[in-house]
């Protein structure tokens, strides 16, 4: 048997976040968005993306994330910049500590540059998530080499696994998580390719859902083990697991995203009872939909209160895990859950709570699902 | 105190050659990346047709990920669930990236664009061989084998996995390497300790163990 004594682990505390969206800079202002129903996809015909109209959440070409852009960063750094230095300024965490360790998350980073500038060697460098994360990470002055983690549409869910699990071993103290993506015409036209968008805003597990939104945006969520945030809301586990299935398709069975909902379980010390709400993936393709509440059903969650916030975003891919834990945990601490805008008729073989209102709830925990190409699935559990 | 892991197999394939624990079994220089590949495949009488729809990422590590697990690796002695994947690589799927994007002004290809991501290559060793559990893709400037250390063990020393296929996997045009090392509890008659700088060794001799 392993010799880790789970019981001697240290708490990991949310300190501070960020939600960097089209319907707001801070994650109050996209909150209270939120509250009013308020979505950010929108139809939009910009040639630049795609030749055919398309429904997305997308910001307005001259929005600014950043007050002085003098070292030229691209759109995707300045969205992971602006998300992170809101939260760490909340926060009162030093990023110039040895103790702190910034983490991003995406899935395509800067590949919009394919579309403009020509394909060079220094080109591939100025691509590579590297490049961005060494100077996001100047930026703040990090001692520390960031970590990159780019894992399909989980990517932000491994990112605070990843977090969580750096600062309970005792590596790091503090974590600073952002994630980003960028929606041009490289993600659009593969999407579209797959015909797997949506001709209007997403239903998620509605009967008449017929695919996903993209939206851009960023996330931040800054952990800490420092007691002096004991009274916060926690990370209390987290899970992966791979459908071995398909590298487009996700599980028939949705057995493997159960498998990774019930470990992420066990690593809070929670049972499916616990679980007061769920931040499904929900995507309103077809498959994932299926799945997912296939999933959910397995793990005995069938009946808890659950929403997808792709309908209000689009999917954020490498930052959608951020957003949506984000909320979420915005929503622990209001106590009001949001609903699923769209929605009107179950359209999965295993029924879910799909939540049509806002909910009052007294809430103690949540539950975050996630899944992508490649079969991978991802569940974290969060907590007062 | 943790188990001690153990490196219980090695598998490189670089710079036109393949190496598993420390032996050269194979060598073709001189040739294309493509043309390279696929005389590997052949060579160690490989049979999966979905070979040769995967891209030059996913052909990359699953070569070296069947060479590692051709003999010595007991399957049976693990659940699904209990085996996973931790990679790393500096090129993500730019490799894919282009040649997908090259598609664009055309007729977009949905077979290309899945593999606009680096992790659809732990997607494909994972379909080949069942394995279900905990897996990750971390992007890095160089081989970062002390990070990459303290992942598996921090899954390894809580029985996340039982066994863990780590390592890098990158390749950009003609550029190309991967070093795959399997990491389980037990030893065998050339096993070695389950370190970062074991890890480094193998990496930079580009021979394995």
């Amino acid at each position: 048997m392993s010799g880790i004594d789970k019981t001697h682990e240290l708490n990991v505390f949310v300190v501070a976040d960020n939600v960097l969206t089209p319907l707001g800079k801070t994650t109050a202002e996209n909150f209270d968005n939120l509250k009013q129903s308020i979505s950010a996809v929108k139809q939009h015909n910009d040639a630049n993306i795609s030749l055919q109209s398309f429904y997305a959440s997308v910001f307005d070409h001259d929005e600014s994330f950043i007050k002085n852009n003098t070292h030229s960063f691209t759109k995707f750094e300045q969205l992971l910049i602006g998300s992170a230095a809101d939260a760490i300024a909340c926060s009162g965490i030093d990023m110039k500590d040895k103790k702190t360790i910034l983490i991003i998350s995406s899935t395509k980073g800067n590949i919009s540059l394919l579309e403009t500038e020509s394909y060079n060697t220094e080109l591939k460098k100025r691509i590579a998530l590297s490049t961005s994360a060494k100077l996001v990470a100047s930026y703040f002055g990090c001692i520390n080499q960031p970590i990159v983690i780019s894992n399909a549409c989980i990517s932000g869910i491994v990112a605070i696994i990843t977090g969580m699990r750096l600062l309970r071993s005792g590596q790091y103290e503090n974590a600073v998580i952002v994630g980003a993506d960028v929606i041009s015409k490289f993600i659009l036209s593969g999407f579209a390719s797959f015909q797997a968008l949506s001709t209007n805003i997403c239903k998620p597990f509605d009967k008449l859902r017929d695919g996903l939104n993209l939206g851009e945006g960023a996330g931040t969520i800054i952990f800490s083990t420092n007691k002096k945030y004991a009274q916060n809301i926690k990370v209390l586990g987290g899970s992966i697991s791979n459908d071995a299935n398909h590298i487009s398709g996700p599980s028939r069975t949705g057995k493997e995203l159960s498998y990774a909902i019930s470990k992420s379980l066990k690593d809070s010390r929670l049972s499916s009872k616990d679980i007061d709400f769920i931040s499904a993936h929900g995507t309103a393709t077809v498959y994932n939909d299926e799945m997912e509440a296939s999933a959910i059903t397995l793990s005995d969650l069938q009946t808890v209160p659950l929403n997808s916030l792709k309908s209000y975003y689009g999917h954020t891919l490498g930052a959608a895990g951020l957003i949506e834990s984000i909320i979420s945990i915005q929503s622990l601490k209001e106590g009001l859950v949001l609903p699923s805008p769209g929605f009107k008729e179950v359209g999965v073989t295993n029924p879910v709570n799909v939540n049509t209102s806002l909910l009052s709830i007294n809430a103690n925990n949540f539950l975050k699902t996630a899944s992508g190409f490649g079969g991978c699935n991802a569940a974290a559990v969060f907590g007062k | 105190m943790p188990e001690e892991k153990n490196i219980t197999g090695s598998c490189t394939i670089n710079n036109g050659a393949v190496f598993k624990d420390g032996e050269q079994l194979f060598e073709n220089k001189g040739i294309d990346l493509q043309h390279f590949l696929l005389s590997v495949y052949q060579h160690f009488q490989l049979n999966y047709p979905k070979f040769y729809k995967m891209d030059s990422l996913s052909k990359l590590g699953w070569l070296a990920s069947e060479i590692l697990l051709k003999s010595g690796f007991g399957k049976e002695n693990y659940q699904s669930e209990e085996v996973g994947l931790v990679l790393a690589n500096s090129n993500s799927s730019l490799d894919s990236d282009s040649k997908y994007f090259d598609t664009v002004k055309d007729i977009a290809s949905p077979s290309l664009f899945v593999y606009t991501l680096p992790n659809i290559v732990i997607g494909e060793i994972c379909i080949r061989n069942h394995f279900k559990g905990e897996h990750a893709f971390f992007i890095q400037d160089t081989f970062d084998a002390l990070f990459i250390e303290k992942q598996v063990n921090y899954l390894l020393d809580r029985d996340i996995l039982k066994a863990c296929i780590c390592g890098w996997v990158d390749v950009l045009e003609q550029d190309y390497k991967v070093v795959l090392f399997l990491v389980e509890k037990q030893k065998n008659e050339h096993s070695l300790l389950f370190s970062a700088e074991n890890m480094c060794n193998i990496f930079n001799n580009s021979k394995g163990i």
